[in-house]
């Protein structure tokens, strides 16, 4: 009786399979069909014979691309940028969300988590015009450095300011929204365990190193390995907006190379040879990664 | 229990103020600086009190036809984004969330895969335009119409809610879609209010398929406009043609941190609602099977 509850046979579930259909015929054109596009990495694009007659190349469009000192300059970028983040704005992240989490004080803790989880929310063009206001050749610290110093500094248009810019910005922005995760984590630590701290006469630093940060140990390796897996991402939008022909020697990226050979110079096979050698290297990254955490002892992603 | 503050408590109720104010103290700027005549803003005479007041910033942008355009399109491509993504991504993760519907398990690995891996920007660029979207507002809402993600924890929600629910509506002899319209959506309401809220976002943010996919300037949407405003005191962007001339003239820094400003308002209006919902949505996310 129980069992015919449950629609079974096709004339009772075609709803669901109608329901799905939009969704996965979304995954099919939009994620599915440009994966097949990547053989144009393989072949020598002729916008007049079309994706299908173009000729076919084999590897020249890698051996190509390895070749070119391109190819080391926009790796080094890239993972500087990644490991940048990695050593400063990860950290940040997780002491923020220890100092939220001794806040005693449940309204104030409150009104300062609504406070830094706000930028999360802001377009990177926003955050990009905020920045410009601040450090633009007549934004305010500027203004500043020239009434006290008698100096001023092209932040925008060096190479030496790129990366700090951009790490700063990445924790102005998503800092704060990086804690939510911490913070369940931290939430869900066994009070009991402070409590017998308390009794052994531990003082709240040695609670935090003795209890609190085993506590979210599995989460900060998660993450981090998530971070890793990532690494040959940037955030895109971020660089592209911050970018300038004086300061490209730090700031092109593998997606920013990506868009100038590809939707600027119209190499659609040059460019999807490049795109393809970063998703690959993020695939194995990611796999990687996945695979160290079980190593680990961790549940890893997936 | 009484609450005994010690120097430590103090030390990082400080550090957290600091930390609060580093976020706020832009807003101010920005909003002092949108209600100060250009000249003062300049002369840097203030930080977050403007010395004279005034509102020709906003009352210039409010007159500017290729402004007031650009937002007219960011509502459209928002209501429109907003409106196609609820609908795949709910419609789908329903389906999902059922355990006795056969291939179910393959449909999530063909999801899931999409997480990590893609074809890339090139790829999804000729597929937008041999479909014929270039310069159409489903350029920029069609590819962006859901995610892995989304699918995933709106799934764990529906999976959530009882089994035994749905069996009582079809011993009643209510259809599946009427199951779903009548019972399963009104119990959904915190879910599809945060994903209503994350989707309204980020169609208001978006930028770079804009940029990419609508050559037709007069289609452009808030963001990629508000780039050109504020790129142009930069004076460091390789010489990109200024969307409208006569905007560009009157840009002052009055005008630029106006033009930020209405470009967040919208967020800001939408954060407290949002704010909500948004701890536990994200944490539906963590959820494994």
């Amino acid at each position: 009786m129980q069992r015919t509850l449950r629609p079974k046979r096709f004339n009772q579930l075609w709803p669901f399979y109608l329901l799905a259909a939009p969704g996965i015929l979304y995954f099919v054109i939009f994620h599915y069909i440009p994966m097949s596009g990547l053989v144009l990495a393989f072949k020598e694009y002729s916008p007049f014979k079309g994706i299908i007659n173009s000729p076919w190349v084999g590897l020249d469009n890698f051996r190509q691309f390895f070749g070119t000192s391109d190819f080391y300059i926009l790796l080094k970028n890239t993972l500087l940028i990644s490991l940048l983040n990695l050593v400063i704005y990860f950290p940040f992240t997780i002491i923020l969300s220890l100092l939220l989490n001794e806040l005693r004080l449940k309204v104030f803790k409150r009104v300062s988590q609504t406070i830094v989880y706000l930028p999360h929310f802001l377009s990177w063009v926003v955050i990009y015009g905020i920045t410009i206001s601040f450090f633009g050749p007549s934004g305010v610290i500027n203004h500043y450095l020239t009434e006290w110093f008698g100096g001023s500094a092209n932040f925008l248009v060096s190479n030496e300011w790129f990366r700090p810019l951009v790490i700063f910005q990445s924790i102005w922005k998503d800092a704060g929204w990086g804690t939510i995760i911490f913070l369940a984590a931290l939430a869900g630590i066994n009070p009991e365990q402070y409590e017998a701290a308390k009794v052994d006469g531990a003082n709240r630093f040695q609670n935090i190193w003795h209890i609190t940060l085993p506590g979210i140990k599995s989460t900060i390796v998660i993450l981090l390995l998530l971070r890793l897996g990532s690494s040959m991402d940037s955030n895109f939008m971020q660089i592209f907006l911050m970018t300038n022909s004086l300061n490209l020697d730090v700031s092109n990226v593998f997606d920013l190379f990506v868009y100038h050979i590809g939707l600027e110079q119209f190499n659609y096979s040059f460019a999807i040879t490049v795109g393809m050698f970063k998703s690959v290297a993020s695939l194995i990254l990611v796999l990687g990664a996945n695979y160290a955490a079980k190593l680990l002892g961790e549940e890893g992603i997936f | 229990m009484k609450l005994r503050v010690t120097w430590f408590d103090s030390l990082i109720v400080v550090i957290i103020c600091l930390i609060s104010l580093l976020v706020i103290l832009p807003f101010l700027y920005i909003i002092a600086v949108s209600f100060s005549p250009p000249g003062d803003s300049l002369a840097g005479n203030f930080f977050i009190w403007p010395k004279h007041w005034t509102l020709d910033a906003y009352s210039y942008l409010l007159n500017a036809d290729t402004f007031l355009t650009s937002v007219r399109n960011s509502v459209v491509i928002t209501v429109m984004g907003t409106l196609l993504s609820l609908f795949v991504s709910i419609t789908l993760a329903y389906a999902l969330s059922k355990k006795f519907l056969p291939g179910r398990r393959i449909m999530l690995l063909f999801i899931f895969f999409t997480m990590i891996f893609h074809g890339g920007m090139i790829p999804s660029y000729l597929v937008v335009k041999n479909l014929g979207l270039i310069d159409s507002y489903w350029a920029v809402v069609l590819p962006a119409a859901s995610s892995a993600f989304n699918i995933m924890v709106i799934r764990s929600f529906f999976q959530s809610l009882p089994e035994s629910l749905d069996e009582a509506a079809r011993i009643d002899g209510a259809g599946e879609f009427r199951i779903l319209y009548s019972i399963v959506l009104p119990l959904s309401k915190p879910i599809i209010a945060t994903f209503t809220l994350f989707f309204m976002v980020q169609f208001w943010n978006e930028f770079f398929s804009a940029v990419i996919y609508l050559n037709d300037t007069s289609r452009w949407p808030i963001q990629p406009l508000l780039r050109q405003m504020v790129a142009i005191s930069a004076s460091n962007i390789s010489a990109e043609a200024a969307v409208d001339a006569q905007l560009a003239a009157n840009l002052g820094p009055n005008v630029q941190n106006a033009a930020i400003l209405l470009a967040m308002l919208p967020i800001v209006i939408v954060y407290p609602f949002l704010q909500k919902y948004f701890a536990k949505g994200a944490m539906l996310g963590s959820i494994k099977e």
